[in-house]
């Protein structure tokens, strides 16, 4: 049970930049409305955050990685969140086996 | 007859049941990715206080599960906030919908009320809002009580991983990436997400091989959001 000082710096800090985002809209209410190409980027943030976040592994550290990312995909198109999950952590599993 | 009933305003407990009601079966759902969050934490070599600790202050999955993909030591702090904001942006857009619902809530109900905001508890909440009115109760009922499971099953996820070991071994590692998959395949919109996230992956794994990180989550951002302003009409002038 320790807690590093730089730790717990990131974590304040992540801390008050969700609450932040958590209670500005509350007060920002009426005055943003987006529309057109303003809300396709907007709506563009999540996904384009996750994807860059996974990229490095997905694509540039072995074939395996980029094999089981590819039978993840597929999978996540028709199952559940934990099924995906095991999936992906099984195939990468045994294609790093074979590698 | 009872119209005096039907029409008056419901009790506190009445809304609070149904609100608790609403949000069990995403109550269930979470504690397990909460274990994976815990678990994945001690691997990165955070504490059981520490995974903990990020629950309950941060309290929000996507920016939780992307901090440790990024998470290094010595610890970028400026990395991670940026990160964190960038994926919690779209709670702004969610407070902003909900504000007009929820006239009743007093200032300090506002504030106390934001910082349970969650997708779960947001969608749920604008389903409700289509035909009546959001109170308090039924708020803090339908928001409030995904914490304490996150919480609690980050917890327990991070003292039973401080047991596994290297996560590598058993394919943990590769859990991040497969369920950011999972995340996106829940974010799908069509062809203009198909852009995003191939202009984001080309431009993040390039940046990646030739600065190294945290770089590489600017510019797939930056690369996944121009794509997806491109990709959209520009609106033509409204008479």
């Amino acid at each position: 049970m320790t807690l590093d000082p730089t730790t717990l710096a990131a974590i304040l800090a992540m801390a008050v930049v969700t609450y932040a985002t958590r209670i500005a809209g509350f007060f920002v209410a009426g005055r943003l409305a987006l529309r057109g190409r303003a809300k396709a980027a907007f709506d563009a943030i999540p996904p384009a955050v996750l994807v860059a976040v996974i990229a490095p592994t997905a694509l540039t550290t072995g074939w395996p990685e980029t094999a089981a990312a590819g039978v993840t995909i597929l999978a996540a198109m028709r199952l559940p969140l934990l099924a995906t999950v095991a999936i992906g952590v099984v195939t990468v599993v045994a294609l790093r086996a074979l590698a | 007859m009872n119209h005096d009933v039907t029409t008056g305003v419901q009790p506190v407990l009445a809304t609070s049941a149904e609100g608790a009601r609403d949000i069990l079966p995403a109550m269930i759902a979470c504690v397990p990715i909460a274990m994976l969050f815990g678990a994945l934490a001690v691997g990165k070599g955070l504490s059981i206080l520490e995974a903990g600790l990020m629950s309950i202050l941060v309290f929000a999955g996507g920016a939780q599960f992307a901090a440790l993909e990024l998470w290094t030591y010595p610890v970028p702090v400026l990395a991670l906030a940026f990160s964190t904001l960038l994926i919690n942006a779209r709670h702004v857009l969610m407070g902003a919908s909900l504000a007009s619902k929820v006239g009743d809530f007093s200032l300090p109900q506002r504030l106390a009320g934001a910082w349970v905001l969650t997708d779960e508890a947001w969608a749920l909440a604008e389903r409700r809002a289509l035909h009546q009115r959001i109170t308090p109760g039924y708020w803090f009922a339908v928001a409030a009580m995904l914490p304490a499971a996150w919480i609690g099953a980050t917890f327990l996820g991070a003292w039973l991983g401080s047991f596994l070991g290297d996560p590598r071994r058993l394919g943990a590692d590769f859990a991040f990436t497969a369920l950011f998959i999972g995340l996106i395949a829940g974010l799908w919109r069509g062809r203009g997400t198909a852009i995003t996230i191939a202009a984001s992956a080309a431009a993040a794994a390039l940046v990646y091989v030739w600065l190294g990180t945290p770089w590489h989550v600017l510019a797939g951002a930056f690369a996944g959001i121009a794509a997806a302003w491109c990709a959209t009409p520009p609106e033509r002038a409204t008479s």
